[in-house]
């Protein structure tokens, strides 16, 4: 189960350069939904069964890889954008970067001090290299909706890290992470409604105007 | 269980959560009308005063300290509220002014014809008192910065509670930066404090040594911090903008117990050491010593009459001070009757301002309902409209002035006598003593001379304009509180006795070094059945002399003329005193602090000159001089700096990354 657990973090770790590589919305959407069913396929491999177990796995699915893509492809569709053009940061220096970071990340998940039956698995290095995929995608995007994908990379980023947890993780946290998620997701929701309005764009630099001189 | 559930701590702390939530009816607009509700939070107000008064009452007598654990899942662990002397003297004035306030305000404040901001006020009354109320329970570092926020946040919306108003606005938003600027020395006192006992939870008393540069540290953040709250002399901006646009019982409150509240949190951040250096002292004593002469200097200039009322404030805040300064001093010179006198005369002076200020806060409120204004200078002759505000006010002013029989009288000769103590020493606590006890005299001197120049403009003469011209008596809402704190003004001011053994008691739980030398009581050290006895015959005096003048007045005969008419053909009330005539002497000897701006009549020329005017403006020199010339500067200088906050969302995000990666590839280091 533990191989199989490996090989689904490798996955995750293809979509992060995925996401990076690619300037197509819907397509960077589907594949974060893709990463979401992953991650709540997860818990499942690593623990064994209980019922605790169960509600986990359907409702980080039902979220992750359900609900909150949907409601991103309405906002893309209602918004009729297609792409994300002149990013701050080319894709293929973004690329470089992701893989560099996740290298990185490797490097250093090795010197954290872990418990000793955590230290072979993929786990620490995947959950780094995903949240720095995640801050990647923040930094380098002009557009709202990036920006909210980019949001979502990170969290699953720190979800990753919670599973090696997840016996000891008491339902408080699961809430509060999902919690997170759920205002991230409004906020760039409103964030783009407003911008949108406001400016006739998605273009979150156009927030500089709010900026106080 | 009986006897558990009335236990002194269980009503303080019953009392708080009760105060806490007394705006809540006022919240439900559709089950309750607003008049009804703000009635309900009125008794909800009382009955949290009157629980939170009987605890207090109860544990000072019983002297002793008890510490609860509120065991949570916060970080920095459990947090500690507990009730001691000091703590429960803090509360007599935290449970005292707000109950008055909030009765005062069904006639001040009422629901119907302030229906846009009754709600806020209402709410955000309760939690500061709440807030307060916590701040002198708490017992470990972060619970105190919980309840000081608290405190803090609610007064600001207090503030501003007619933010419809720019002048309101900016009040609150000096506030606003003035008070998280002094948290901000409190969020790195606290830390240094407990690096320094190594825990969150408070010290016990003496227990730390204050020779370190660490101790020096603390006691330099506490000064700023809490002086900040206190509104001590150079940092007091926030102070007379804040008090003149709040509404009066709000001010009262403000100025009679937050304040304090900043009095509170320095001395008991002092307590928590021992071997205070005589420098210490100095600085509380010195820093009393300009807040007291400069305050009641710039109160002099001043033409709106809660200005005036907060720079008297600051003035007794420094008395306050002089008083610290005293007993720190007596630590270091190791005189018991300077700590004890110092210590109690603050202790007791904080208790009197709270009640003399908030009673003229509230005064100054009926007459600013009746006149329609806040200017003194358009004011006159409210006495004739309002007698018993009239007269409520005069006691308020006369105990402010520290004139016996009244209680400011009381509490000055502590100090005085405390600073006597010092002189009869040898060695610098000496000359610091010798040099502060006349400054405290020129304070008391002065502060008569601005409450002559208040009493008498505003409410003796003639009205000075038609549209201002008083109208009605307040109502019993407003004259029953005003009546309780004049009536405790004269009782504390005719026997001091009374309060003096709890006083000592107080005083001593902050005192370590005399816990062992008990037998210094301080009816030994101060007259106290000489001030009864001699508060009496004053009173009978001024009875027998206001009778025998009554009567001559009566039998003699008499006309009906203008005040001032100095014997003119047409005499008008324009040509009566006005308060800057009557202060200008005084603001012109203090020009070189006060900077007083005289707009002086131009085209006065030939014999019959054209129209002209004349106006005089104290401003507030030390925020308009210093601190504002000073932050534009800074502003200009650090422009570089401010490139980091670009308003671009992603620039942001990156600085994230950016500390992430460092904070990773340090750890190859």
């Amino acid at each position: 189960m533990i191989s199989l657990a490996d090989q689904l973090l490798v996955l995750v770790l293809l979509i992060n350069f995925i996401l990076l590589g690619t300037s197509r919305l819907i397509f960077s959407i589907r594949a974060v939904a893709v990463q979401g069913v992953i991650l709540g396929i997860l818990p499942g491999l690593i623990h064994p069964f209980s019922w605790h177990l169960v509600g986990i796995t359907v409702v980080i699915i039902t979220v992750k890889g359900f609900v909150i893509p949907l409601l991103l492809v309405r906002a893309v569709r209602s918004a009729e954008i297609k792409r994300e053009v002149e990013p701050f940061l080319g894709y293929v220096p973004t690329l470089l970067l992701g893989a560099v970071f996740t290298a990185l990340s490797f490097g250093f998940a090795g010197r954290l001090p872990m418990l000793p039956e955590h230290q072979n698995f993929m786990f620490v290095p995947a959950s780094i290299a995903t949240m720095m995929t995640g801050f990647l995608v923040l930094t380098t995007r002009r557009k709202a909706i990036s920006q909210v994908i980019g949001y979502l990379v990170l969290e699953n980023g720190i979800f990753i890290f919670g599973l090696l947890l997840a016996e000891a993780m008491p339902i408080m946290v699961e809430v509060g992470a999902l919690l997170d998620l759920l205002v991230g997701t409004f906020v760039m929701g409103i964030v783009i409604n407003q911008i949108s309005r406001e400016f006739s764009s998605l273009d979150t630099s156009r927030l500089t105007s709010l900026k106080e001189e | 269980m009986a006897q558990e559930l009335f236990a002194p701590s269980s009503l303080i702390f019953s009392a708080t959560l009760l105060a806490a939530l007394s705006g809540v009816p006022l919240l439900f607009p559709w089950l309750l009308n607003a008049s009804r509700a703000q009635l309900l939070s009125i008794v909800l107000m009382l009955a949290a005063s009157c629980a939170g008064l009987t605890g207090a009452i109860l544990s000072i007598f019983s002297g002793v300290s008890v510490l609860f654990e509120l065991a949570w899942t916060l970080p920095f662990g459990s947090a500690r509220f507990g009730v001691d002397p000091l703590s429960a003297w803090f509360l007599l004035l935290i449970f005292l002014i707000p109950g008055s306030a909030a009765l005062y305000a069904r006639s001040y404040w009422h629901a119907d014809s302030r229906r846009s901001n009754v709600r806020k006020m209402t709410f955000f009354c309760g939690l500061m008192t709440a807030g307060m109320s916590s701040v002198v329970l708490a017992r470990d570092g972060i619970s105190f910065l919980f309840a000081w926020e608290l405190m803090a946040l609610a007064a600001y919306f207090l503030v501003s509670t007619e933010d419809e108003n720019p002048e309101v606005k900016e009040a609150g938003t000096l506030y606003m930066i003035t008070t998280h600027t002094g948290t901000l020395a409190l969020f790195a006192l606290f830390p240094l404090l407990n690096l320094l006992a190594g825990s969150w939870l408070f010290p016990a008393t003496g227990s730390l040594s204050a020779s370190s540069p660490l101790a020096s540290a603390i006691f330099f953040l506490a000064l700023f911090g809490f002086g900040m709250k206190a509104g001590i002399m150079p940092l007091h901006i926030w102070l007379p903008s804040a008090h003149a646009n709040a509404p009066s019982h709000v001010s009262a409150v403000m100025s009679g117990v937050i304040l304090k509240v900043g009095v509170y949190g320095l001395i008991r951040t002092l307590s928590f050491f021992h071997g205070i250096p005589l420098w210490w002292g100095c600085c509380v004593l010195v820093l009393g010593v300009i807040s007291g002469v400069v305050g009641v200097a710039f109160a002099i200039g001043q033409h709106d009459l809660k200005r005036l009322l907060a720079y008297h404030s600051i003035e007794n805040i420094g008395i306050i001070f002089m008083g610290l300064g005293v007993a720190l001093i007596g630590q270091t010179a190791g005189s018991p009757a300077m700590m004890l006198l110092g210590m109690s005369g603050a202790l007791l002076h904080v208790l009197n301002h709270a009640i003399f200020k908030a009673l003229l806060f509230l005064g100054a409120g009926s007459v600013i309902h009746a006149t329609g204004t806040r200017e003194i200078d358009l004011m006159g002759g409210v006495a004739r409209r309002l007698p018993y505000t009239a007269l409520l006010f005069g006691v308020g002013s006369v105990a402010i002035c520290g004139l016996p029989p009244l209680n400011g009288f009381v509490s000055e000769l502590l100090i005085y006598l405390g600073f006597f103590q010092g002189i009869q020493g040898e060695g610098g606590a000496a000359a610091a003593a010798a040099l502060a006890a006349p400054a405290l005299a020129l304070v008391g001197g002065l502060a008569v001379a601005c409450f002559v120049k208040v009493y008498g403009i505003v409410f003796l003469g003639a009205p000075r304009t038609e549209s201002h011209t008083a109208k009605h008596e307040a109502g019993w809402q407003m004259l029953l509180p005003m009546l309780l704190l004049a009536v405790l003004c004269i009782a504390i001011g005719l026997a001091p006795g009374l309060v003096a053994g709890h006083l000592q008691r107080t005083s001593l739980t902050v005192l370590p070094l005399l816990a062992n030398t008990a037998g210094l009581p301080l009816q030994e050290l101060v007259p106290m059945t000489m001030i009864t006895l001699s508060g009496v015959l004053l009173l009978a005096l001024i009875a027998v002399f206001t009778f025998w003048y009554w009567r001559k007045l009566k039998l003699a005969p008499c006309g009906k003329a203008d005040t001032w008419g100095c014997g003119y053909q047409r005499p008008a009330p324009r040509m009566q005193y006005s308060a800057s005539s009557f202060a200008e002497m005084l603001t012109s000897l203090f020009a070189f602090v006060l900077k007083p701006q005289n707009h002086r009549p131009d085209k006065i020329a030939g014999i019959f000159p054209g129209r002209s005017s004349f106006y005089s403006h104290v401003p507030e020199a030390v925020l308009e001089l210093v601190y504002i010339p000073l932050l534009k500067r800074m502003y200009q200088r650090l422009s570089g700096i401010r490139r980091l906050q670009g308003g671009i969302l992603q620039q942001y995000v990156l600085y994230s990354l950016v500390t992430l990666i460092v904070l990773l590839l340090a750890s190859y280091l």
